[in-house]
This record gives structure tokens, C-alpha cells and sequence, in this order.
């Protein structure tokens, strides 16, 4: 048997002797671990998670005419789009604002494509339906109050087109949109149904985009994008990406509070237990002293029995954790979580050095056993 | 030759004189007892010789260094290459063969080596033992094994504290008979005991009485 065989034995022996005292120890790693692992996962994977979230609440980014532009191409658009990638861009839509006379008074109407409105402003509250036929209008709740105008009623809307005639056309009320914001001011109607009315197709004042990404690479997106495409400025809307940022840095701070909490609990857990054991083995310790053990192999021995508890229940911790963060992620986003495969090595690591640390003042208290003792009889 | 050498070693704690100008030697090869009721010292005495405490003043010369003065740390050096202990209560770990601790000494020393510590026990009769644990031995055979574990790193004095105290009468005669053997290939042996035939058996007693020798006997 060789003096590392030795080692070993001893620190596995001893662990192996105290079977329920050292259980409640390696359950204790173990939980810590499950908690540092699952809320790590948790924490890594919650932008993503809860950037589809948040894309509820609207548009991230805009893009507009660049300076001397009154309106931008919606071709040039969709190519400037094209930079974000395709499973983060969850809608993107054009907006073109002009202004009709509906039933004799002025208002703003706007040419939407309601597919893609339903994926950037999900938020839309709508009474009756999209407009999914020709000449069908959704309006304004605060038009709708005023005009006393309800679904299924039709108006008469005239207007001047790009090419200097007058339009009109009788449209449909298809429903109400309340949304609390100015689109209650507004009429909205069909894109395709504006540039047939208005001439100049292809053209926005405006185009929303819903990007699921983070504050930093939607900043990176907006430079890319500014100085690979002409003719448009794109925009972050910053009250979004702010809430969103805001929100994630105090989960994310509550997760870290969270974690330390219990990593600490871990510890003094572990530490009680090894000061137990301490207590318990003065007499081996002081035989070990007597034998002729310096305070650095009493210590190894002590800090190797940490590891081995510490590597035991990070590996069990390591499993628990992922099946608690599958959980969370699974009931509370409703999608499986993704960590990267190194989360679990560092789990373990995490916790042997917690492990580790928590030895340090049973090892003192060790390494104070006098060899002397052996000989009292004590 | 001395392997040990005590002069005017005194160990006091406040106003209590554990051990007081205490002088005595121990030649190489030679087998001292002392002896002396609880309080008289012997502890005190025994935890200076084995390089657990050190004196408050006086000199101890082991194997012809000084280590009065040394650090806790140079002490257990000392004791690891120097001194092979026997105690009282056998202190086996409890965990580990008959083997395996003799082996233990080993580790602490240098290297273990299962073939010498194998013939260590050899040398006390119980190498069909090596593989029971503690609990599987009567008293006479862990104190055996406590002695195979002291003489396995060659020390030049040993030292035992009560070897005979947890016997009965059988294994006492057993274990006396292993030191004798021990006495007759050139060990120094120093045994602390309360019980007269064991000191008989010795070179020379010495008598501890309020932390001072009182008496030398020689027994041969």
C-alpha cells in the first residue's frame, strides 16, 4: 500500500464511519449545490426566457427615414433586418401614417400589416377583429367613443393620393382597438389597402421591430446596422430595453442574494459537522501527533475528507440542480432550460471549494490537539 | 553512550511544580522504569521525553540534541524519527487493520512498506493477525500490535506509558516478555508504571514523588 493508497483509506474510512453524521453534511453540499446550479441555469438561461416575455410589451427597436428622408423603402427595411438573427426577430412592421376625412371629419389613419402588429404590439386590446378583408378599418377606441361607432358599421373616408387625386372608398369597421397609448387616436386599415388607396407602395414612415435579445446586443445591433445601411436610422426604444435590463439586473441580484444565502448555510452546515467531527477523533488526532503527524498532514486529511464531501454532493447537487431548473423553466416559461455543459463542472468545483473553506476552522481547532493527550488516558 | 540525558528539567505551571530539578540519564541500550503515585510527575516526565512539551527550564539531550528550547513543529520531527510510543489504552484507530496501523507510523514517517510492517508484527507474534481489525484482538494482542507500531521506524528509545495497565495477568506476561526481547537486541526502553514486577524486570527504577526523584534503584 502506497502512502497515497493510505491517505485514502483514511479520509474514505473515516467518512464511512460516520455515515449519518457526514449524510447530513453531503445532503446539506448537496442541496447548495442544487440551488447554485439550478438558479445559475436559471440566471444564465432568463434573458432568453424572459426576453419572449417581455416582447408582450412591444417593439424594441425602430427603425426611420434617415435625416433627409421623408419616408423609408420597406424593402431597404427587411434587408437592414436581416442582421438580426433570424430566430431572435420575432416581427417586424411597417407603419405608414397619412392623414383622411372620415364621415366628413380629419383624422390619422395608418397602413399596418396586422400579421406582423400581432407579433410587435401583442399588448393590443381588440374589440371585434383584426381587418382581414379589403376595406376594413380597426379604430381607435378614443375615435370610437367619440364617433359612437361600433363594429360591423360603415364609413365613408376620402383622401388625397401621392399623385395629387382624391380618393374614397367605403370601408367596414372590422373592431376597437384600446391599448390605453396614442393608437387610440388612430384609424388603422390594411397596408396593401392604403397603397391601393394612396399610391407610392413600398414605403413607411415607420418600421417596429421585436428582437428577443439583450440591451447589449441590440446596441450592438443598432450600430451595425447604422453603418451598413443607407437611408435608415435605427432606433432602440429605450423605455423597453430599460424596463427589460432593470428587471433582469435585480433577478438576477435576487438569484446571487439567494445563492449566497445558501451557500453560506451550506457552510456553517458543514462546518458544524466537521467540528463535531473534530471533537469527536481528538484522541486519533492526538495519537496521529504523537505518531508523528505535522499540522499540515492533519490538516490535508481533515481538508481531503472536505473535498471528497464537497465532490460528492456537488455531483449530486449537480443533478438535482438540473432537474430543479427543468422545472422552473418548464412551469414557469413554459420552454425546457439550456445551460452550458460546464455549469455542472463548475457546481462541483463551486462547492468543493465551499467545501473546502468550511474545513478551515475545524482544521484550526485540529491542529490545536495536543499529542500529550494519548498519554493521560483522556 | 547516553540516548538521554535530563538536567535540572523543571516544568511549572504557576505555582505548581509539576516536574523540579529533575537529573537523570539513560544509557543506550538500557531499560530505565519509573514509578511513583498519580500526581508525582510521570506524565510531565513522559510528554518532555517524547517531545510533547518542553521544559521551563533545564536541558533534555536526546540521542545527543538539545531539544529544550526547540519549536512544536522541530518536537514532532524528533519524535517521528526518534521515539516509538506504547500507551496504556493501546490507541489503535479503530478503523484500520492490525497492519494498517502499524503502517500509520510509516506514513507519518516516510514510506509505508506492508513487507516491514508485516515482519514488525512477525517480530510480536501476530502476523496471522495482520488482517483484524482492533475489535477482532484481545487487549494483549492490540497492545502487541501498538508495540509492532512503535519499533516499526527504528526509534532509539522507546517509550511506554502503563503497557501492562489494561492486561490481565496472562497477556501482562506476554507483553513483558516481548519487552525483554526487545531489552536483549539493544533497545533503550523507558516504561512508566505503577506496577512493581514490571519495574523489577528494568535496569534501573527511579521513584517520582512531588515532582521530584526521590529514590534510584538499581535492579541489576
Amino acid at each position: 500500500m502506497t502512502n497515497r493508497r493510505m491517505y485514502f483509506k483514511m479520509i474514505a474510512s473515516s467518512i464511512l464511519r460516520r455515515k449519518s453524521r457526514m449524510t447530513v453534511a453531503l445532503l446539506a453540499v448537496a442541496i447548495g449545490a442544487t440551488v447554485l446550479l439550478g438558479l445559475s441555469a436559471i440566471s444564465y438561461d432568463i434573458p432568453r426566457q424572459m426576453g419572449r416575455e417581455f416582447r408582450n410589451y412591444g417593439a424594441n427597436m425602430i427603425f426611420v427615414p434617415a435625416d433627409d428622408n421623408a419616408k423609408l423603402e420597406i424593402l431597404a427595411a427587411k434587408r437592414a433586418a436581416e442582421a438580426i438573427p433570424a430566430d431572435s426577430l420575432i416581427g417586424m412592421t411597417p407603419y405608414r401614417y397619412e392623414t383622411a376625412r372620415i364621415n366628413m371629419r380629419g383624422y390619422d389613419i395608418v397602413g399596418v400589416d396586422f400579421g406582423q402588429a400581432r407579433k410587435t404590439s401583442p399588448f393590443w386590446r381588440i374589440e371585434g377583429k383584426y381587418p382581414e378583408a379589403e376595406n376594413e378599418v380597426l379604430l381607435g377606441a378614443d375615435i370610437a367613443d367619440f364617433t359612437q361607432l361600433a363594429p360591423g358599421a360603415e364609413v365613408n373616408m376620402t383622401g388625397l393620393a401621392a399623385d395629387g387625386s382624391r380618393y374614397r372608398s367605403d370601408m367596414k369597421i372590422s373592431g376597437i382597438v384600446r391599448t390605453g397609448g396614442v393608437e387610440d387616436g388612430f384609424i388603422f386599415l390594411r397596408l396593401d389597402d392604403l397603397e391601393r388607396l394612396a399610391g407610392n407602395p413600398g414605403t413607411a414612415d415607420i418600421v417596429e421591430l421585436s428582437a428577443a435579445a439583450g440591451a447589449d446586443q441590440l446596441n450592438a445591433l443598432v450600430s451595425r446596422i447604422a453603418g451598413d445601411v443607407q437611408g435608415i436610422t435605427p432606433k432602440l426604444v429605450r423605455r423597453v430595453t430599460h424596463s427589460e435590463t432593470t428587471a433582469l439586473s435585480k433577478l438576477r441580484a435576487l438569484i446571487l442574494l439567494v445563492s449566497a444565502v445558501v451557500l453560506a448555510l451550506t457552510m456553517i452546515c458543514v462546518a458544524t459537522t466537521m467540528m463535531t467531527v473534530v471533537m469527536e477523533r481528538r484522541r486519533e488526532i492526538g495519537l496521529k501527533k504523537a505518531l508523528g503527524a505535522d499540522n499540515g498532514g492533519i490538516a490535508m486529511e481533515f481538508i481531503g475528507e472536505g473535498i471528497l464531501l464537497g465532490a460528492g454532493g456537488g455531483a449530486l447537487g449537480s443533478v438535482l440542480g438540473y432537474f430543479m431548473s427543468e422545472a422552473v423553466s418548464v412551469n414557469v416559461f413554459g420552454r425546457s432550460v439550456t445551460m452550458p455543459w460546464y455549469f455542472p463542472v463548475l457546481a462541483i468545483l463551486a462547492s468543493v471549494a465551499v467545501t473546502a473553506i468550511a474545513c478551515l476552522p475545524p482544521v484550526r481547532r485540529a491542529t490545536q490537539v495536543e499529542p500529550a493527550l494519548v498519554l493521560r488516558g483522556e | 553512550m547516553d540516548i538521554l540525558k535530563l538536567a535540572n528539567v523543571s516544568k511549572i505551571y504557576g505555582s505548581v511544580k509539576a516536574l523540579y530539578e529533575a537529573t537523570m540519564s539513560v544509557a543506550e541500550g538500557e531499560w530505565l522504569a519509573i514509578m511513583g503515585p498519580s500526581g508525582s510527575g510521570k506524565t510531565t516526565m513522559m510528554n518532555i521525553i517524547g517531545c510533547m512539551d518542553r521544559p521551563t527550564s533545564g536541558n533534555v539531550l536526546l540521542d545527543g540534541m538539545d531539544i529544550s528550547n526547540l519549536s512544536a513543529s522541530e518536537l514532532t520531527h524528533i519524535r517521528r524519527d526518534k521515539i516509538g510510543l506504547i500507551f496504556q489504552q493501546f490507541h489503535l484507530i479503530s478503523y484500520l487493520t492490525a497492519l494498517e496501523n502499524v503502517m500509520v507510523a510509516q506514513y507519518y514517517h516516510s514510506m509505508t512498506d506492508e513487507h516491514e510492517a508485516m515482519q514488525a508484527l512477525a517480530r510480536v507474534g501476530l502476523e496471522d493477525r495482520a488482517k483484524h481489525l482492533p475489535r477482532q484482538l484481545s487487549g494483549g494482542e492490540q497492545q502487541r500490535v501498538c508495540i509492532a507500531r512503535a519499533l516499526i521506524n527504528y526509534p532509539k528509545l522507546i517509550l511506554a506509558d502503563e503497557p501492562t495497565g489494561n492486561l490481565d495477568e496472562a497477556n501482562e506476561g506476554i507483553v513483558i516478555d516481548v519487552f525483554k526481547r526487545l531489552h536483549g537486541e539493544g533497545s533503550s526502553i523507558i516504561v512508566v508504571t505503577h506496577d512493581p514486577e514490571v519495574a523489577e524486570v528494568a535496569d534501573r527504577t527511579i521513584f517520582l514523588e512531588h515532582g521530584r526523584i526521590s529514590k534510584i534503584v538499581l535492579n541489576r
